[in-house]
């Protein structure tokens, strides 16, 4: 949150971010196709069954003009303006719906382009600000592509304090650099060496145990393993689509993500707003030394389905020395490594987990590694830290064992546990974690 | 569990009233019914069994008030210079530190059964869910004191998120 100091109001910019904007006149086709095909799936299962196309045709008449009409008005009612501290949206026909949204609480911009947004050229702008309660914020659907571009540009720079007119956005725009292109065999192997693999060998185990002990057996098996398998299989399919072509840029507005097959995505990540982060090396993975690493902001939405198209990946596989460089990048400093181990006591309470168990904690971050089969490594931003805890089970007790929580504002990775440290050493991290954790927040303060 | 050392003075606890609130109830929830209980099998299933139960109904009851006791006596709160710790808990044990800096705002609440004794709680919330920094059984002026000094200090300490 910076105070715009050196922000001179040039002439320039004021008719520009003052007055009010309606959507693109486009949107009201985009609504009402979707309106219309729930219609469609109302009506026209009724017109199926009776077999008669007139029913059909006539819900056809009907609908086409109605969806039309009900998103032209809902078009007509919408409308944004950006003021140098907050954007403004009304909307509404029936209940009028007025939203102030400060860009100080902004916390990531994405531009989201829909298959059928993509063949008009539309794109929808989402908002995620701080506090946000599921769902985005201020979801502006939708704007031209160039348009949602510049305002996501111009909504960046008035959030950082930075004066509307400093920058022009094709020039913004072309100021990037990219940092890598995921390619497409790891993204598929990756998400193959997963569920699907473990569920693919299981089958085959079961349908030779079954053949073997009777072959009638085999088609039920296959029967009862549909629905296990179509869940498997839309999982792998639907992350492959959300992470195709995963693209991971730095511009001055911090690091900029695009990915997606049929609906694309384009997030920008602003320097310094990361919660937590959280690098994952599954098992099967080991092998590429490949590694997944996902980040939290602050207010990002969780619920809501249709909204949670992003899987919260700043790089879905990599190697894992490029995973850590780019974590220093989006932290803006190298975390330290995890060294600490916790005591010899903590294999009775972590039989399976206790060898990898280890933590690193230097003056802005704190680093906890755990996890059984996949590796799980998380880092805190100290200067982010909300709460800390400490906490002990009666197992725990008896060990002498006490573990480290550290909460963040995130709402995926909400922080991180250093689990069963040394009763002492766990009242020492603590202190330690709570002092520098002051630290760090006042040095980051405006 | 170690606590600072120059810290073990000055913990406060939730006030007795709650500690006595919740001996009430456990008699009234546990010892009553169970004595009723003990009397009726006494009736038809003749003295050695109804005894048999009565005694059940002490050893249980002087060990719940041992718990509650216990699990009273565990909570407790410290306002320190830049933050407030809360500790709670007998099996699981639990101790908080919330900044005042990290507040984002302080709820005062108070159960029918707390409010007629004159008592509130009072929990604290960051823009963590994970935050459990909450102090039951605190006497409204403590409480309104609390609330208002939280408040304070977190309004002089606040954080960007």
């Amino acid at each position: 949150m910076t105070v715009p100091e050196a922000s001179v109001p040039e002439a320039a910019s004021i008719p520009e971010t003052d007055a009010w904007v309606r959507l693109h006149p486009l949107t009201p086709l985009l609504r009402g196709g979707r309106f219309l095909l729930v219609a469609l799936a109302i009506v026209g299962q009724r017109g199926l069954r009776d077999a008669s196309l007139e029913v059909f045709l006539a819900a056809l008449g009907v609908g086409v003009p109605l969806a039309l009409s009900v998103g032209w008005l809902l078009w007509r009612a919408m409308r944004y303006r950006l003021t140098d501290t907050e954007l403004q949206v009304e909307s509404g026909v029936l209940t009028k719906r007025s939203r102030r949204v400060p860009l100080a609480r902004l916390q990531s911009v994405d531009v989201v382009r829909p298959l059928f947004a993509r063949f008009l050229g539309l794109a929808e702008l989402r908002l995620e600000v701080v506090g946000g309660s599921g769902g985005a914020e201020a979801p502006l659907s939708y704007l031209g592509e160039q348009e949602a571009h510049q305002l996501r540009v111009r909504l960046l720079d008035l959030a950082a304090g930075r004066s509307a007119g400093d920058s022009s956005a094709p020039a913004e725009l072309e100021q990037e650099q990219v940092l890598v292109v995921v390619p497409l065999g790891p993204l598929i192997w990756s998400t193959l060496l997963g569920a699907p693999l473990v569920v693919g060998v299981g089958l085959v185990v079961v349908l030779v145990i079954a053949a073997v002990v009777d072959l009638t057996l085999v088609g039920g098996v296959l029967l009862g393993a549909v629905p296990l398998l179509i869940g498997v299989g839309s999982f792998a399919v639907r992350r492959m689509l959300t992470e195709y072509g995963f693209t991971v840029a730095e511009s001055g507005d911090g690091l900029r993500l695009r990915h997606g097959l049929l609906e694309t995505r384009s997030s920008t990540i602003p320097a310094g707003r990361v919660q937590t982060v959280r690098i994952t090396e599954p098992l099967l993975w080991r092998p590429f030394g490949w590694a997944r690493v996902e980040v939290d902001v602050a207010g990002y939405s969780t619920g809501g389905g249709e909204e949670q198209a992003s899987t919260g990946a700043l790089l879905p596989v990599a190697p894992r020395e490029f995973a850590h460089r780019l974590v220093a990048r989006v932290l803006g400093g190298v975390p330290p490594p995890v060294g600490d181990r916790p005591p010899r006591a903590a294999r009775w309470r972590a039989p399976l987990s206790h060898r990898r168990l280890a933590i690193g904690l230097d003056a802005a971050h704190l680093v906890s590694t755990h996890g059984v089969l996949t590796t799980t490594t998380e880092v805190v931003p100290l200067a982010k830290v909300q709460s800390l805890r400490l906490t002990q089970g009666p197992l725990q007790r008896r060990l002498g064992l006490t573990s480290l929580h550290v909460d963040t504002a995130g709402r995926r990775l909400p922080g991180t546990v250093a689990p069963h440290r040394g009763d002492a050493e766990a009242a020492q991290l603590l202190a330690d974690s709570t002092t520098r954790a002051r630290a760090a927040r006042a040095a980051s303060a405006p | 569990m170690t606590e600072q050392p120059e810290a073990e003075v000055a913990w406060r606890r939730p006030d007795r009233a709650l500690l006595r609130l919740r001996r009430q109830l456990t008699v009234a929830l546990l010892t009553l019914p169970g004595i009723l209980g003990a009397v009726v099998l006494g009736v038809l299933s003749g003295p050695v069994a109804g005894l048999a139960a009565v005694a059940a109904v002490a050893v249980l009851t002087w060990l719940m008030l041992g718990a509650v006791t216990r699990r009273w006596a565990a909570w407790g709160y410290l306002e320190r210079e830049d933050d407030l710790l809360v500790r709670r808990g007998v099996l699981l044990r639990r101790t908080s530190v919330v900044p005042y800096g990290r507040m984002q705002f302080v709820d005062v609440t108070a159960g029918p059964l707390q409010r007629r004794l004159g008592l509130a709680t009072v929990t604290l919330h960051t823009a963590a869910a994970a935050t459990d920094a909450s102090v039951p059984g605190l006497l409204a002026t403590e409480a309104a004191r609390l609330r208002d000094r939280l408040a304070a200090l977190g309004e002089a300490r606040q954080a960007g998120v």
